[in-house]
């Protein structure tokens, strides 16, 4: 199917239950915000998947570059102490 | 007043003609509708209708008494042994014709089964209750496109209108009665149809005004369907629906 230039794309973030957070589940291609939250229930919630939709212009996601990948993620790779499991527990400590 | 299971199954197949043949129609654009969103859109619409063109059926076969199923009801009768609306039947025509016929037919049907969710007859209801909010979300739809096509480009606009004045006329015959439709509408099973009308003018209307459309006038009223006296279109229809089901009797898949 060959797409008109001037419809934008959409990030669909779908909720399944009360009490959990939006999830990204896709993308798809919509007008506007109204046809593009309709679209969204019948590409992605069609199998009974979720209570709410957000969607959002993809156009409007600032994402970070895979270029600093190494600086914003790397340094994380060492700090095992900033794991709860890091931490050994004295024997006899309770409520911890 | 109790109403004879004939007549019931006469109705519930009348309902179930209209659900069927229009799923039909909509399934046509599997693969070929403007983007494969929209595809999917209609495509749900008309399972939403299969959906419920079967619990008709099957009902009417029930009611019938003559053992027939579903599957009987719908592959093995010729077209002048169905009871669906013109409306239905009419060939896709543009976009426009497809979103224009979608808004007429779902208006009546969001009218229609909100009456019917408190029928007399079980499964009827049933079905009403449950069908209502699917034809609520077909309106919705069939109303999102006719406003964007009404108030877009001149030629959307151009286009829009051509469909609705294509579909237009044909909507009369949804508001028909006939002695069944009175025998039912005593008994409690049927909806007045008469009752139905000044919603769906109301929604139909306000939806024709946002899209800067002009409701079409028209004194031509094409009737028929509910005795089995159909288009050519639906001929077409059938053949494609019932062939493999004819060619191979009893196939499963």
């Amino acid at each position: 199917v060959t797409k008109t230039p001037d419809t934008p794309l959409w990030e669909v973030f779908v909720r399944a239950r009360r009490g959990l957070s939006h999830v990204h589940a896709g993308s798809l291609h919509a007008p506007d915000a109204r046809l593009a939250l309709l679209r969204a229930r019948d590409v992605y919630t069609r199998r009974g998947e979720g209570v709410s939709i957000w969607v959002v212009p993809s156009a409007e996601i600032t994402a970070s570059s895979p270029d600093e990948k190494d600086q914003l993620f790397d340094p994380a790779a060492d700090k095992v102490y900033r794991h709860p499991t890091f931490y050994t527990v004295p024997d006899g400590v309770e409520h911890l | 007043v109790t109403a004879s299971p004939a007549d019931v199954a006469t109705y519930a197949l009348r309902l179930g003609d209209d659900a069927l043949v229009l799923a039909e129609r909509l399934g046509e654009w599997c693969t070929r509708a403007p983007e494969i969103e929209e595809d999917m859109a209609l495509v749900n619409v008309a399972l939403d209708l299969l959906g419920q063109a079967r619990a008709l059926l099957t009902r009417a076969g029930e009611l019938e008494g003559r053992g027939r199923s579903e599957d009987d009801l719908a592959y093995l009768r010729d077209d002048r042994e169905f009871t669906n609306v013109l409306l239905v039947e009419q060939e896709n025509g543009d976009f426009a014709c497809t979103i224009a016929r979608l808004l007429l037919f779902s208006s009546y049907q969001v009218e229609l089964y909100a009456a019917l969710a408190s029928s007399a007859d079980e499964v009827v209801a049933g079905v009403a209750a449950k069908g209502v909010k699917e034809a609520g979300y077909h309106r919705t739809h069939a109303g999102e496109w006719t406003v964007r096509l009404g108030d877009g480009t001149p030629l959307s606009h151009e286009r829009m209108q051509a469909g609705l004045e294509r579909m237009w006329p044909y909507a009369e015959e949804l508001f028909e009665r006939d002695a069944l439709v009175e025998r039912l509408v005593a008994a409690g099973v049927a909806a007045d149809p008469d009752a139905l009308r000044p919603g769906w003018d109301r929604h139909v209307d306000a939806v024709l005004a946002e899209a800067t459309l002009t409701r079409p006038e028209t004194s031509w009223r094409p009737t028929g369907g509910r005795r089995g006296l159909h288009g050519e279109a639906l001929g077409h229809l059938l053949s494609e629906l019932q062939h493999l089901h004819r060619s191979h009797p009893g196939v499963a898949w």
